[in-house]
């Protein structure tokens, strides 16, 4: 029985945020495709294939898309505003996430009207810091957890992990699927860890920590079993799909980008809830942001071009982006040292 | 608020567009003997481009005794000498690609998006490849010692003016033969600035030769006895009359005519892949092309989620400005294109086929048509069977591959198919079953020179590109060229 296919019937239904109670009703009435491993494996393999010099095609097509004067204005707004500005290095300090986070909530001291960017990204132990540097504003904190980027931890430790960070202040948590068990075909094992860490991201006020689900796709390898993991992602709880840890050699790329907001597209058609995308890693450049806009644009549309649905995990694409934010106002480029370095 | 891309037009400054041009012939540019000529406009706006010589008869002579005395010293050059003609050629056409795309989309009408990256760079490919075989034609294949044929007359459409120049004149010269081009009415341009850049190229002097005209002036020139070949890309009439016109005569003909491609899309078809390789078999150059997927045979079962998904994929199009480089459909051709395309889709509606095209606002003036598709088409309706050469697609259904295969291959025509399944051997079991001359498996509308394209049936004989396209332009030692027996009846004298 191909279940992917019928279940990719778009049906009307009113659209839903993935985060809160109605998206786990919808959620709940896919239960018949998470119910057993076999059920799960069967749903994910009759999805439709995915055909990489098509998808590729597709994507660098796309990228071709010119973006000029008013929409370049526009698209670098927006791109600064998606930003979940990332360090996740073992030199790590306080000192180094608190101007993380200034620049955060003052992207070019030049500018104020220069938007502030989606979030902070930080590893747990930061958490503390990143959320009192950041207190009173609607910069986010997220921090990446469950044994980031390897994952390779026991599910308590994982589920430890996660809670330490929401206890801590996190507003979103970026946690890593087990790659291992995904690749050997448990799926349903990676979808229990899902279920369980979006658990664990409840405060004790009935309130949660949106969750972002890390496919790590330079390790999945193939397009197919993105396709499957995003899907397997969404209908565990996830509140986006993120491609990757920016730890392995081949991050976001414009197709794999392309193919999870597909998904995304496809899963809202069949269930009416609302994920988001975050690509991650190597995305520098301010023409790189521009042409995931388009993607974007041109695959979900609109509902999905606020940071809200849609967030660059990215570091030194900001400093690229503000470059041209001045050119934009200026008419003039300046150089590296007309933005901060932090 | 939404991502609305600001007009990004690429600069009409790059091109320069005399008021008038000659006929290029023997090297130069000259008027026409009776000076007539005609005005060649631009399908988007239908401003007046340039007004260009119409050829008569006797221009038609002249083109062709120049490209006979060419003949001689140009057959007789080693073939290492000719191909480094076609490759600067090839080098020129890269280095003026830019001018040569926005002008081809001001006389055709066709986005900047598809002659910046697809015409340009295959004109390219297509005569730097060509140019490789030049010094290797003893080993191609047909023969020891294949002989060019002589001058070959050669009549091009206007959907890809210089890419159809490029499919003819680079094996033609290649070979060590001489040409007389005549490109199509409406779209001369681009075949004069290729004189102009035949002369950059220090190229002898009648080895190229371009006729502009309409239809009288194609016809004296596949009429004219002096030449010793005809290969013609246009409409199945077209190329009907040409094949009365020769019979009977010794000279070699090719025809490349129309098309009523079958894409085949089975239920376990890579869909959003699939969407996408439907939408550029038929928006593709606003469906003005030959081996266009016009007809969509999809399985029954996967018929309303394809549909969905296509009609979805085709309100993003974005239809208006060819020069915008955000622009994927542009104008129609030519407003008797226009008519003809508005007349074949009112049949599908009168005849019951159920109409569907996205909301999108064409502009006032030129030719437009906005991408069409047809559902509930069945084999009989005049939208499933004659070629409609314009943004419209057919929607068929079948059930089984067989079916596919069947309706799929029930056609006058045979140039193109395209089969899209995730299973290899299906893939094959159906390629090997289509009576087509080019079967693409999960693409559709992808061109290499390297690759022999034609039909079969009444899309027309001969192969064009690859090694194969050699052959339309070389007589191999069986078989004694036009110049071989001429030089044998001396002899007999």
């Amino acid at each position: 029985m191909r279940y992917a296919r019928r279940y990719a019937l778009p049906v009307t239904m009113p659209t839903v945020p993935s985060f809160g109670n109605e998206a786990a009703e919808r959620l709940a009435s896919m239960a018949d495709v998470t119910a057993s491993d076999g059920a799960l494996r069967r749903f994910l393999h009759g999805l439709p294939g995915v055909d990489p010099v098509g998808l590729e095609a597709r994507a660098a097509a796309l990228g071709t898309r010119s973006i000029k004067t008013t929409a370049k204005a526009y698209a670098i707004d927006l791109s600064i505003s998606m930003i979940d500005l990332t360090t996740l290095e073992g030199a790590d300090t306080p000192g180094k996430v608190r101007a993380l986070c200034a620049k955060a909530l003052n992207p070019d001291p030049t500018d104020r009207e220069t938007p502030r960017t989606a979030a902070i990204c930080v590893y747990p132990d930061m958490v503390a810091t990143a959320a009192e540097a950041l207190r009173g504003s609607d910069v986010k904190v997220a921090s990446v957890a469950t044994a980031f980027p390897a994952g390779r931890a026991a599910l308590p430790v994982k589920l430890a992990d996660t809670a330490d960070a929401v206890a801590a202040g996190a507003d979103e948590i970026d946690m890593v699927i087990d790659r291992g068990a995904f690749l050997s075909g448990r799926y349903l094992s990676v979808f229990e860890e899902i279920k369980a860490v979006k658990e664990a991201c409840r405060r004790e006020d009935g309130s949660a920590a949106r969750l972002k689900v890390i496919f790590e796709t330079g390790e999945l390898s193939t397009y197919d079993n993105i396709r499957r993991a995003s899907w397997l992602g969404m209908l565990a709880g996830a509140d986006f799909i993120k491609t990757s840890t920016g730890k392995v050699a081949v991050n976001a790329t414009p197709a794999n980008t392309l193919l999870m907001l597909e998904a995304v597209r496809d899963f809202h058609a069949t269930t009416g809830v609302q994920v988001g995308v975050k690509p991650a890693g190597g995305i520098r450049t301010t023409k790189d942001a521009m042409k995931f806009l388009v993607l974007v644009n041109e695959t979900v549309g609109e509902e999905w071009l606020s940071n809200e649905w849609f967030r660059f995990g990215a570091s030194s694409l900001l400093n690229d982006l503000l470059m041209q934010r001045q050119k934009l106002s200026t008419g003039r480029y300046s150089g590296p040292d007309y933005v901060t370095v932090d | 608020m939404a991502f609305e891309y600001a007009p990004a037009p690429e600069s009409r400054a790059v091109v320069d567009i005399a008021p008038s041009y000659g006929l290029f012939i023997d090297g130069e540019f000259r008027e026409a003997s009776d000076g007539k000529v005609f005005k060649t406009v631009s399908p988007s706006t239908e401003e007046v481009l340039s007004e260009v010589a119409q050829a008569s008869a006797e221009d038609v002579d002249a083109a062709v005794k120049a490209a006979r005395k060419a003949f001689e010293k140009w057959s007789a050059l080693p073939g290492a000498e000719r191909a480094k003609y076609l490759f600067r050629i090839a080098r020129i056409i890269q280095e003026r690609s830019r001018e040569l795309a926005v002008l081809e989309t001001l006389d055709n009408g066709k986005p900047i998006k598809e002659t910046r990256d697809a015409d340009l760079p295959l004109v390219a490919a297509h005569f730097f490849y060509y140019a490789g075989w030049a010094d290797k034609l003893d080993h191609a294949g047909f023969g020891a010692d294949p002989r060019p044929l002589g001058v070959a007359g050669q009549v091009i459409p206007w959907n890809f003016p210089l890419l159809m120049l490029a499919w003819k004149i680079a094996p033609a010269l290649a070979a060590g033969n001489t040409v007389v081009l005549k490109p199509a009415e409406t779209t001369p341009l681009s075949a004069l600035f290729f004189a102009d850049i035949c002369r950059q190229a220090g190229l002898p002097k009648g080895v190229v030769n371009i006729l502009t005209g309409d239809g009288s002036t194609g016809a004296a020139l596949v009429g004219h006895d002096g030449i010793d070949k005809v290969a013609f890309t246009g409409s199945t009439g077209v190329g009907k009359q040409i094949a009365r016109t020769l019979a009977g005569t010794d000279k070699k003909l090719t025809l490349e005519l129309g098309g009523k491609g079958a894409n085949i899309v089975f239920d376990d078809a890579p869909i959003d892949q699939a969407v996408e390789g439907i939408v550029n078999g038929i928006f593709f150059n606003q469906g003005q092309v030959c081996c266009a997927g016009s007809r969509l045979l999809v399985q029954e079962s996967i018929q309303d989620e394809l549909l969905d998904a296509l009609k979805r994929r085709m309100s993003t199009l974005r239809v208006g400005d060819p020069l915008d480089k955000n622009t994927d459909v542009g104008a129609i051709n030519s407003a008797e294109q226009l008519a003809r395309i508005t007349a074949l889709a009112d049949s599908g509606e009168a005849e019951g086929a159920e109409r569907w095209a996205p909301a999108c606002e064409l502009p006032g003036a030129g030719y437009w048509f906005a991408p069409t598709l047809f559902t509930n088409v069945t084999q009989a309706h005049r939208i499933a069977r004659e070629e409609i050469f314009g943004p419209v697609l057919s929607v068929l259904t079948f059930r089984t591959p067989g079916e596919a295969v069947a309706k799929a291959n029930n056609s006058q025509y045979g140039l193109s198919a395209g089969i899209w399944t995730e299973k290899g051997s299906r893939m094959l079991a159906v390629a090997g079953k289509l009576r087509a001359g080019v079967v693409w498996a999960n693409t559709f509308n992808k061109f290499d020179p390297t690759s022999p394209f034609g039909g079969y049936k009444e899309s027309g004989f001969g192969r064009e590109g690859g090694r194969h396209g050699l052959e339309a332009y070389l007589a191999g030692a069986a078989e004694p060229s036009n110049e071989r027996s001429e030089r044998e009846g001396e002899r007999d004298r």
